[in-house]
């Protein structure tokens, strides 16, 4: 049977990425969420501390992270502030492509320098017309001699206006559907990147989100991840490493709604005792908690599987589907117990469960994990 | 140079104290321990003058119970380079931990260059360890300490004093200098800090190891007690313009007469 205890080396990492968390970006969160702005100070500092780009190899500068020391720390960054977590973990998102897939050489070119300075990288995916159906993206990459040129448009790229390195997915035939799909890097500065404005949004509002257009963009084709054509293959594996870091995420801003709640329903007094005491807010509280655990066991052994080497997918989904809607339903819950003050930006749960409602989205929607779950279970 | 930090570990500061049925100390089974936050600005600034001065060898210095050894691990994935462990009882007293102290810095063979520790432990708020080792070593020491610059082969030393009044002292090297809230801001440890912290070596010795014996102690612990508890606020209503005069010189009254604030 599992040990459910923590290394005491993993201990120790959730407490410094808790303090982190807790001292440095919980204060400042609702700040950066008005202003709308990537707090990069913040970013820096958390990079300094070892908390960003988790997925690097030793080899390469990095920590050497397992899955779990990495979903350790997204849980408790994100208790901190979503959006800046959102921001940390779509490094990881852009970076797995090359930590799992790239070559010793295309590793030591791309990831290194990650370690050696905070630099900020995009998962280009997503399109105007394609999101959960991405294996029809129209983006193209054609062969112009040993080179290859990049067309098309993609959207709600996550630290765009920012980043010194994309890893963009696009097909070298449409009609091949997902057997066409590639990925390739390419970097910042390169002629023909055009960077849209940031996105007005709901949550996550301090993370930078553009749609970007690519103009006749020369991609060299030591830049093309494993081969053409094997695109969808990195993402799908991408997304297995990723998804127990967004379930994470979920899971640490939902921990975060839940405290604020625990607090609030000890101090707030009605009908002359406080709201802890009333049996309906009880029974909320109990809820929130049952899904906190289950959430977290999720994110547990999605990140375990990977870490023996086995197969995640199902429970990949299972952990990304259930934290992400839990979260949503304990923060909304939080903002209830709250009452009035909870629908005011002066308290701090709204926030919470605008941010929650991304998570929900992004990386899978919860719909796209059940088609996930349901192609696992039937097959 | 040879730095050495004396740090304590204390409980955490959210920590419930309950003292123990004999009222010689305080339970400490379900205690969270922390490197004392005084300690944090004097790691901080042996990391410092680390930075400053290449091959320098920054050693931490503990003397306590060793269920846990939180205190000298934060400070190693700080960036202390090693760490001597004297393993004791939790209530240990000031005299016998500096003497403690005295005999790891002589057993560990080097010849130490500066001494920092934290101005007190926030656990029994003794504020006498700087002092009584700098005695017992022939060193100056200088206390609550807000600014730290080396001067050739000493240091130049900003004190605080009643009233925020600045002292400025210089000392010769070798020195105890005992860091107050202020002096620098102390780092988080990294995480590969923490990783590497692992493979630091740790010292233990125990109390005999480093020429301390039962004898030493100055001071018994006898009836620990929690202070008494607070007698509940009284509360005025005057939202009555009626009223209102009489109640603000009742209020006026209590405050002279039984709280004694005015």
């Amino acid at each position: 049977m599992t040990d459910y205890n923590y290394a005491p080396e993993q201990v120790e990492i959730r407490e410094a990425a808790l303090k982190f968390a807790k001292n440095e970006m919980l204060p400042r969160a609702g700040e950066f969420d008005q202003k709308q702005e990537l707090p990069l100070e913040i970013l820096t500092k958390a990079w300094e501390l070892g908390l960003v780009n988790t997925c690097i190899p030793t080899e390469y500068g990095g920590a050497g992270f397992s899955t779990l020391d990495a979903v350790i720390i997204s849980e408790s960054l994100a208790y901190g502030c979503m959006g800046m977590n959102t921001a940390i973990m779509a490094n990881d998102l852009a970076l797995l492509p090359i930590a799992l897939f790239g070559s010793d050489e295309q590793k030591k070119r791309f990831l290194t320098p990650f370690t050696e300075s905070y630099k900020i990288a995009s998962f280009c995916l997503t399109e105007p017309e394609q999101g959960s159906d991405a294996a029809s993206i129209k983006t193209t990459l054609k062969k112009d001699g040993d080179d290859y040129i990049l067309n098309g448009q993609k959207m709600w790229i996550t630290n765009a206006g920012y980043a010194d390195l994309f890893v963009v997915y696009a097909t070298i035939d449409p009609s091949l559907k997902h057997k066409g799909i590639t990925a390739c890097v390419v970097e910042k500065g390169t002629k023909g990147i055009e960077i849209g404005k940031a996105e007005h949004k709901m949550g996550h509002r301090c993370s930078d989100t553009r749609a970007m257009n690519f103009n006749n963009v020369r991609i060299p084709a030591e830049n093309i991840l494993m081969k053409a054509g094997s695109g969808w293959e990195i993402a799908k594996k991408t997304l297995d490493h990723s998804r127990p870091l967004v379930a994470a995420s979920a899971l640490g801003g939902a921990q975060c709604a839940f405290d604020h709640a625990i607090k609030y329903a000890k101090e707030r007094k009605q009908f002359g005792k406080p709201l802890a005491k009333h049996q309906a807010i009880q029974f909320m509280l109990a809820d929130m908690a049952i899904k906190l655990e289950n959430s977290r066991n999720l994110v547990h052994k999605a990140a375990w599987l990977l870490d023996e080497g086995k197969e995640n997918t199902k429970i990949a989904s299972f952990a990304k589907a259930y934290a992400a809607d839990s979260c949503m339903e304990i923060t909304t819950d939080a903002v209830q117990i709250f009452g009035g003050y909870g629908y005011s930006v002066e308290y701090p749960v709204e926030k919470l469960m605008r941010d929650a409602k991304l998570i929900q989205i992004y990386e899978g929607t919860s719909q796209i994990q059940r088609l996930i779950i349901a192609r696992e279970i039937l097959n | 140079m040879n730095i050495f930090v004396c740090v304590k570990q204390v409980p955490d500061t959210e920590t419930k104290v309950v003292p123990t049925g004999d009222g010689s100390y305080i339970e400490t089974n379900s205690i969270k321990w922390i490197l004392n936050p005084y300690d944090e600005f004097a790691v901080e600034q042996a990391l410092q003058v680390k930075a400053a001065n290449s091959g320098s060898t920054i050693t931490v210095v503990r003397v306590g119970g060793v269920k846990d050894t939180e205190a000298l691990r934060t400070a190693m994935a700080m960036g202390a380079d090693e760490a001597i462990l004297i393993e004791a009882g939790d209530n240990v007293d000031s005299y016998m931990t500096a003497k403690a102290i005295k005999g790891a810095i002589e057993k560990s063979g080097k010849n130490p260059d500066l001494i920092l520790t934290g101005k007190q432990a926030i656990d029994d708020d003794c504020l006498q360890v700087p002092q009584l080792l700098a005695q017992m070593l022939g060193m100056p020491s200088v206390s609550v300490v807000v600014g730290f610059e080396q001067d050739g082969d000493g240091y130049v030393l900003k004190r605080e004093i009643e009233g925020g009044t600045i002292e400025v002292y210089s000392a010769n090297s070798p020195a105890v200098v005992a860091c107050n809230k202020g002096l620098n801001t102390p780092r988080y440890p990294s995480l590969p800090g923490i990783i590497k912290a692992k493979r630091k070596p740790m010292e233990k010795w125990t109390l005999s190891d480093v020429g301390v014996a039962d004898s030493d102690r100055r001071v018994n612990y006898s009836n620990f007690q929690l202070p008494p508890e607070k007698p509940p606020g009284k509360k005025f209503e005057a939202m009555d313009e009626g009223v209102q005069a009489s109640v603000v010189s009742e209020v006026v009254n209590l405050l002279r007469t039984e709280a004694k604030v005015i």
